[in-house]
């Protein structure tokens, strides 16, 4: 095992286009948020926005760059006929999986915690300034802002690890760019569009999507359809699911 | 080169039956959608103005029949609006567009022509006429108002001590009759909150006060009669109290609702065709992949080095490429949106949700407009994906440019209002607005945000700024594309 994530650290390590994917995982994220906390107002009045969520805006961006480096981090070795000499120096289909999905955890961790940190020391010296104060009712409970933010950090890799499962199972980048990203937005979109309330709220509730937002948000947990870590959990499974069936094709089929 | 990339095309399986399911997808969503509808008592039945507009009719009107020529004088003080609190019992607010005023009307019926002067606590005077019709005056709260028929026109003046008086405007009602009901009114429409965003807002029925005196009529009076005109704005809200109260030749008068058009907001009631547009946004996601794949898919088969042999003006390979895929994806979308439209407004009127009336033209302007972004987008998609050369890469730049934008403001607005507008403005996601089937009234107070139907750009600006983006990459694709080696 320990050979093998060498083996999978070195191919990305040596890869370009990673250190590129993982770059822009952190710009975007880092420039998305700036912009919402720099056009967020609440006034003395005050406003039942979620300084958190406002302050997380990043991650709906950074999750499709995460998603992008989990579907490239296998299917490039297909486009390549790589995966061919990958599966040659380690037969074992199971421990390749794990192996891969260790060091782009590894990597996504990082650059998330990088973007989520930085983005939320923004939207803490900032959103005082525009009136998220204690007294407008908006504060920045601080508590549940680093959970908000640790759940976050949390999201973005389980959305890489989403990203790598379907990429194993249908073997080509565009292709399972596309349903991971479609996963992520397309609930959300049914759910705004749903005329019973009640459909909505299940959609909310088994969306990859919806839950993470739960999962960040530092103010009015109650009113959510989940609370933070039963969200988080919801993408852990989607994520486990498309693990699963990728390592059940990438058992079963030619390489 | 067209018949030689349609071709390629038509002979990838997977490509076929992408396109039909986006067209599936559109056509599907709004039978899946169903829904529970918002419509409460007789909310439902709005009334249409006299320009075939949906509009909200609903005042506390003391009124007697007027035949002929004349005019009508009074005093009238400031506006006191109330809202009910959760914890029961009501509360004092400054409701903005609450109005109090002189009002000449066809007849009692809901729609009916008409025309009116009025205070409101904010928006100072007001002339209007029709539901759209809106004049501003003088800044005042409360003073003097006085209309005159003379005819077809109709003239409203304002003044602050009852000798010095202001024009506010003149209006004409074509064909109004001889005998009108005028009198005085007093409306208050649904009170909302809003802080800084879309996430923050809540509405409630008003209900507002005035008192009218030194009331002076030129024709010969006859007995007042007062009348709840419409029902209230609607809600599962126990309905405000209206009605009046005459002593000493003054009249206090507590009314609800609007005169005004109907909008879509927390305000307003309903729901847009958006409501039923839910499988574009499947679509677009669809045709994305397939047109990024149209193009990436030769390079990372090697295909590209033959079909620029066989084609070596490269320009024009990109551009049969663009034609092509922008033709099946606007025939997918043509496909979907023609079932779509007219299946999903009965579908949503079916389940109870108010949906104004849609003219023919709008909805061919939805049906045609759809398609062709949908078709912009899969071109945007061939060029990015030329540019970039690698599929998933592609496929992430278009999402992010067309859906990221369009969830941030529309799906789950999280960011502000103000921003929400600008990436309707800015990002391709602006061709959104071909959906658009509502109208923004200044003179009706609501959050005229994207998230309810509101875009800043109209139906065919935000669809230019997408065109703007196709052709803006495109250009670019096609200068990497005689750059570069293949």
């Amino acid at each position: 095992m320990r050979r093998a994530i060498s083996a999978e650290w070195a191919k990305t390590r040596s890869d370009p286009g990673a250190a590129r994917l993982l770059i822009s995982l952190v710009a975007l994220s880092v420039a998305l948020s700036a912009v919402t906390i720099g056009a967020a107002r609440c006034p003395a009045a005050g406003c039942d926005q979620d300084p958190g969520r406002i302050s997380l805006t990043g991650v709906y961006l950074g999750q499709a760059v995460a998603a992008l480096a989990g579907t490239t981090a296998i299917a490039a070795e297909y486009g390549t006929g790589m995966i061919r000499v990958t599966l040659t120096a380690i037969p074992h289909r199971g421990r390749l999986l794990a192996a891969k999905a260790l060091v782009l955890a590894a990597l996504v961790l990082a650059a998330s915690a990088l973007a989520v940190g930085a983005s939320m020391l923004d939207g803490l010296l900032t959103l005082p300034g525009h009136g998220f104060t204690a007294a407008s009712g908006s504060g920045l409970v601080s508590g549940a802002m680093w959970r908000a933010a640790g759940c976050a950090v949390l999201y973005l890799t389980l959305v890489a690890l989403l990203g790598l499962g379907v990429a194993t199972a249908v073997r080509d980048a565009l292709v399972a760019t596309g349903i991971t990203l479609g996963l992520l937005y397309l609930f959300p979109v049914a759910a705004s569009l749903a005329g019973d309330p009640a459909v909505a709220r299940h959609l909310e509730q088994i969306s990859p999507m919806y839950a993470s937002l739960d999962s960040q948000s530092a103010t009015g947990l109650s009113a959510l359809p989940l609370s933070p870590w039963q969200g988080l959990g919801v993408v852990a499974l989607w994520a486990a699911g498309a693990l699963l069936a990728g390592w059940l094709v990438l058992r079963v089929r030619d390489a | 080169m067209i018949r030689a990339e349609w071709v390629k095309f038509r002979s990838v399986a997977g490509w076929v039956i992408a396109l039909v399911l986006a067209a599936a997808a559109i056509a599907g969503l709004p039978v899946a959608s169903g829904g529970q509808g918002t419509c409460y008592g007789n909310s439902c039945a709005q009334p249409l103005g006299p320009g075939g507009e949906a509009v909200s009719d609903s005042f506390y009107f003391v009124h007697q029949p007027l035949t002929g020529n004349g005019a009508v004088t009074v005093r009238v003080t400031p506006l006191t609006s109330l809202v009910p609190v959760p914890q029961g019992g009501t509360q004092r607010v400054v409701e903005c567009w609450a109005k109090a005023g002189i009002i000449l009307k066809t007849s009692l019926a809901a729609g009916s022509p008409y025309a009116a002067i009025m205070v409101t606590p904010s928006h100072g005077i007001r002339m209007q006429d029709d539901f759209t019709g809106d004049i501003a005056g003088p800044v005042m709260a409360a003073g003097w108002l006085r209309l005159v028929r003379s005819g077809d026109a109709i003239t409203g003046y304002a003044s602050a001590n009852g000798s010095a008086w202001t024009t506010v405007g003149t209006v004409t009602l074509p064909g109004l009759p001889a005998k009108v009901q005028g009198g005085l009114f007093v409306t208050s429409p649904q009170y909302t909150q809003t802080s800084m965003g879309v996430a923050s807002i809540s509405g409630s029925p008003s209900q507002s006060t005035a008192t009218f005196d030194r009331v002076a009529l030129t024709w010969p009076g006859t007995a007042w009669a007062g009348t709840q005109m419409g029902g209230s704005a609607g809600g599962p809200a126990p309905e405000p109290a209206t009605g009046y109260w005459h002593a000493g030749g003054a009249f206090t008068i507590t009314g609800s609702g609007d005169i005004a058009p109907v909008t879509n907001g927390p305000s307003g009631i309903g729901a847009t065709l958006s409501q039923a547009l839910g499988g574009v946004f499947a679509a677009l996601i669809i045709l994305a992949v397939v047109g990024a794949m149209f193009i990436t898919a030769e390079y990372r088969r090697g295909l590209i080095r033959v079909t620029l042999a066989a084609c070596p003006h490269r320009g024009r390979v990109l551009a049969a490429k663009a034609a092509v895929i922008g033709l099946v994806a606007f025939a997918a979308g043509l496909a979907g949106t023609a079932v779509a439209v007219p299946l999903g407004q009965r579908e949503l009127r079916s389940s109870g949700v108010y949906l104004p009336p849609l003219s023919g033209l709008t909805e061919l302007r939805v049906i045609v407009g759809v398609a062709a972004a949908l078709a912009l987008c899969a071109i945007l998609a061939v060029a990015i994906g030329t540019v970039v050369r690698r599929g998933a890469a592609a496929v992430a730049a278009v999402i992010g440019l067309i859906a990221v934008p369009y969830v941030l403001a529309v799906a789950i607005p999280v960011v502000p209002l103000s921003m929400a507008d600008w990436l309707m403005r800015l990002t391709p996601a602006a061709a959104f607005a071909v959906e658009q089937t509502v109208v923004q009234y200044p003179q009706v107070a609501d959050v005229y945000a994207p998230a309810y139907g509101y875009f800043p750009l109209g139906p065919w600006a935000g669809f230019a700024v997408l065109c703007g983006w196709a052709m803006l990459a495109l250009a670019l694709a096609a200068v990497v594309l005689k750059r570069r080696d293949a």
